[in-house]
């Protein structure tokens, strides 16, 4: 593909709580094998970029764990491969990145350095599959200066997080809003731009003299009259999960048959780093349905409707429903969680309850780490 | 090159013909073991874990999937700049060309391989055997003592002593004399065919027996070793250690890893067993399922029953089928209201609606009674098995079967359909 990709994976918000103390969001455990960034990463291996960088800030040190090593996802690589940005202080730079559209400017070397002539930028929080080749033909028919992918989202639903689109009937973005609080559309931006190399380091330099920041606001909303911004409409499964909310549905969206066939077993695949973990044992007493499992789990209770991480030991006369549980979570015997969402390397004593609601989900942190 | 104080020389070029169909086109060394490992993923990880970077896997009888398996040494990170893992086929000479005739002579065709790391030490492994052990140790007790060759030893019950070549050693373990497969044996400290070797020692031996036909460690070497007033040392090891090397073996070896607390644990993060592994999604497990003292592999999807079973990556077991004492590898599909019962079902095999396997009674093999001699079911890989068939005990199937290769829709106890891959 004619393209180098950037993922915006700097972010982390409020609406993520407890869970992102740990974390950036693109480094959030998705469907049991997976972290969020995997979906962006392995569509952009899928589309054939053989270059992509991940633009980091907040608490990185989990996601830079998991992009330790380039092979997992076959960016490791003698030309292009896997480039991992966080900020630096140099002699003309003392400050953090402000922005996403200040986290780009920042790195305007790599920019310039490439030969592709086209740019797909993609923010590392989003759980979808898709073919940035089709975005690109897209975009080269329509002679867009930037082509944003957006979704149709369902009747109903909560826009509040997303940006929200209008276009004309020939798909040009005539109106774009951050996050309104009176919704007139269901098309919400994807996070995921198609722009070429020159015009994104032309605008970067435009808005790195007049100290704007942000990329959303700065370019696409600032600029929308005056360049041809076009709007893709993406089919398929798409979700975000910058909220505790749309975390949990995203994680248990993946129970369902044609969202489990969709990024499970169909072409093409979606790759993670591999765990080195032996297959999951189920003892007497173990009662698993309608769940996903992962490798090195010990299961001797009942768990339903749930999602496990790796390496989670459920302990007998355990009841385990609705809930996500992240790895290496010991669940000692006789406790009941139900519409929780447990976060990694908690250790639950034995006889405990956790319970949320449907509408209101409960976070359990109850690190083992603290008491070292 | 960089020296290296001591390298492993893995043998895995065994057909292990009694493991019957599933070695009919696989060397024993690469067939599935635990779910989601091969068995030679078990010496691999125990040289990593014992910090044993230098690697030379001898290959020889169909080692395709054995060379996909191992690659450059990714999973077990023996991917180096200096050592690492090394595939080592018999090849072609000037003069003399030849097989690997015999263990000995497959490591004297690689006297060249071994040179280039002027080692002080060298290990010489079997690819066939599940165990945990610390090679390191056992080099520590090969200094110790002063050896010039250590044999890693077991002590087995004296009515399996007869099975074994068998190490007779004085006070300070240093041995006196060894008989194999003693009908009354003196001892019952069993050769595990694990050596370590001073290089010098090893190197003299080889050149000196060079022309012995089918040069063997046990045959040849180890007497010549002997006779020479060499220091041979046993080095006693009391962990878990299995031979699998017959079809029954190879069953109560996986079953043993269903136990509640398994002598042989997997779970165990401080020697981790690395294998490749694709990057799989997790399992699930549908609202009809039910499983009990079973291990499953990533990306298995079952919507029927499973007790004590170990089941492979990626399998998938349809709705209303039961599965039982069974070992399903990698990629097996089991369609709908099939009851599977003691049954080894090898790779990528297809087993249609209403299959019935390990029906009635023991009956003698048709095929081979040295290899089939067990109540099990015995499937090769790729194979194919009809909707609404029935299979008997003691039974093997290998290939594409359609019903007409069942009279009456049915494989009488002790029966045999082999229809593809070496026959076994």
């Amino acid at each position: 593909m004619r393209a180098i990709g950037i993922i915006l994976a700097g972010g982390n918000n409020r609406h993520m709580k407890e869970l992102s103390n740990k974390r950036a969001i693109p480094a959030m455990p998705v469907a049991g094998s997976y972290r969020a960034i995997d979906f962006s990463l392995s569509n952009m291996m899928n589309s054939q970029i053989k270059k992509v960088a991940v633009v980091t800030q907040y608490n990185s040190r989990s996601l830079n764990q998991h992009l330790s090593s380039a092979k997992w996802w076959d960016f490791g690589r003698k030309q292009g491969g896997l480039y991992v940005f966080t900020p630096t202080i140099t002699p003309e730079n003392k400050d953090w990145y402000r922005g996403t559209a200040d986290a780009l400017f920042q790195n305007l070397d790599f920019l310039k350095d490439c030969h592709e002539p086209y740019v797909v930028i993609a923010s590392g929080d989003g759980v979808y599959k898709l073919d940035y080749n089709k975005v690109l033909e897209y975009h080269i028919a329509r002679k867009a200066d930037i082509t944003v992918v957006c979704r149709e989202m369902p009747e109903g639903s909560d826009l509040s997080r997303f940006g929200l689109v209008k276009t004309d009937e020939g798909g040009r973005i005539t109106e774009f809003e951050e996050k309104p609080v009176v919704t007139t559309s269901r098309l919400v931006s994807c996070g995921i731009y198609v722009i070429r190399r020159r015009q994104l380091i032309e605008l970067l330099e435009q808005c790195g003299e007049e100290e704007r920041f942000d990329f959303v606001r700065d370019v696409l909303i600032r600029y929308r009259n005056f360049k041809q911004i076009y709007a893709y409409r993406m089919e398929g499964y798409w979700s975000n999960v910058n909220s505790v909310e749309a975390y949990y549905q995203t994680n248990l969206d993946f129970l369902k048959p044609d969202v489990q066939n969709f990024f499970f077993r169909e072409y093409p695949e979606i790759y993670s780093r591999v765990e080195d973990n032996p297959p999951a044992k189920y003892n007497h007493g173990a009662y698993v349905r309608d769940s996903l499992v992962s490798s090195g789990c010990i299961l001797n209770g009942t768990v339903e409707h749930s999602v496990l991480f790796a390496k989670v030991f459920v302990g007998s006369g355990v009841v385990i429903r609705n809930s996500v549980i992240l790895s290496d979570v010991y669940i000692g015997d006789n406790t009941v969680i139900e519409n929780c969402i447990v976060e990694s390397r908690s250790m639950i004593q034995a006889g405990s309850h956790y319970t949320g609601t449907p509408d209101h989900i409960k976070i359990v942190v109850e690190s083992r780490d603290q008491e070292r | 090159m960089i020296k290296k104080e001591m390298i492993a020389m893995l043998l895995a070029g065994g057909q292990g013909s009694r493991l019957g169909v599933l070695t009919a086109n696989v060397a024993k060394p690469a067939v599935a073991f635990g779910g989601k490992y091969r068995i030679i993923d078990f010496p691999l990880s125990n040289c990593i874990n014992s910090g044993i970077d230098t690697v030379g896997v001898l290959t020889q009888y169909q080692p395709l999937k054995l060379n996909t398996h191992i690659g450059i040494g990714i999973p077990w990170d023996l991917d180096r700049i200096n050592g690492g893992v090394t595939i080592l086929p018999p090849y072609e000479k000037s003069r003399d060309s030849e097989w690997y005739t015999g263990t000995a002579n497959a490591i004297y065709q690689n006297l060249r391989f071994m040179e280039q790391y002027n080692p002080d030490y060298v290990l010489i492994l079997s690819g066939d055997h599940i165990l945990k052990m610390d090679y390191d140790v056992m080099l520590d007790y090969h200094k110790a003592s002063g050896a010039d060759v250590t044999i890693a030893a077991m002590p087995v019950s004296w009515d399996e002593a007869r099975r074994f070549g068998i190490l007779i050693t004085d006070e300070n373990r240093r041995i006196q004399d060894f008989e194999e497969k003693p009908e009354n044996p003196r001892s019952n400290l069993a050769s595990m065919g694990i050596y370590i070797f001073s290089w010098p020692v090893l190197k003299e031996a080889l050149t000196t027996l060079a022309d012995v036909r089918e040069c063997d460690f046990g045959k040849h070497v180890i007497p010549y070793c002997h006779e020479k007033g060499r220091k041979l040392f046993a080095y006693e090891y009391s962990g878990y250690w299995k031979d699998v090397g017959t079809l029954s073996s190879y069953w109560q070896a996986n079953m043993e890893l269903i136990d509640l607390v398994p002598v042989f644990n997997l779970y165990e993060d401080y020697w981790k067993i690395y294998t490749r592994c694709d990057s799989l999604p997790p399992q699930y497990i549908s609202t009809d399922a039910r499983i009990e003292r079973s291990i499953i592999g990533e990306g298995a999807e079952i919507y029927g029953s499973v007790y004590s079973s170990v089941v492979g990556t990626g399998v998938k077991i349809g709705k209303n089928s039961v599965v039982r004492d069974s070992i399903l590898m990698k990629d097996v599909v089991i369609g709908e209201g099939c009851v599977i019962e003691k049954a080894i079902i090898a790779e990528e095999t297809v087993v249609g609606n209403g299959v019935h396997l390990g029906v009635g009674g023991y009956a003698e093999s048709a095929l081979d009674r040295r290899v089939y001699c067990s109540d099990l079911v015995t499937i090769g890989e790729d194979s194919v098995i009809p909707d609404g068939v029935s299979v008997g005990r003691n039974t093997a199937i290998a290939g594409v079967t359609h019903p007409e290769d069942y009279p009456g829709g049915f494989l009488p106890s002790g029966g045999f359909i082999v229809k593809a891959g070496e026959e076994r």
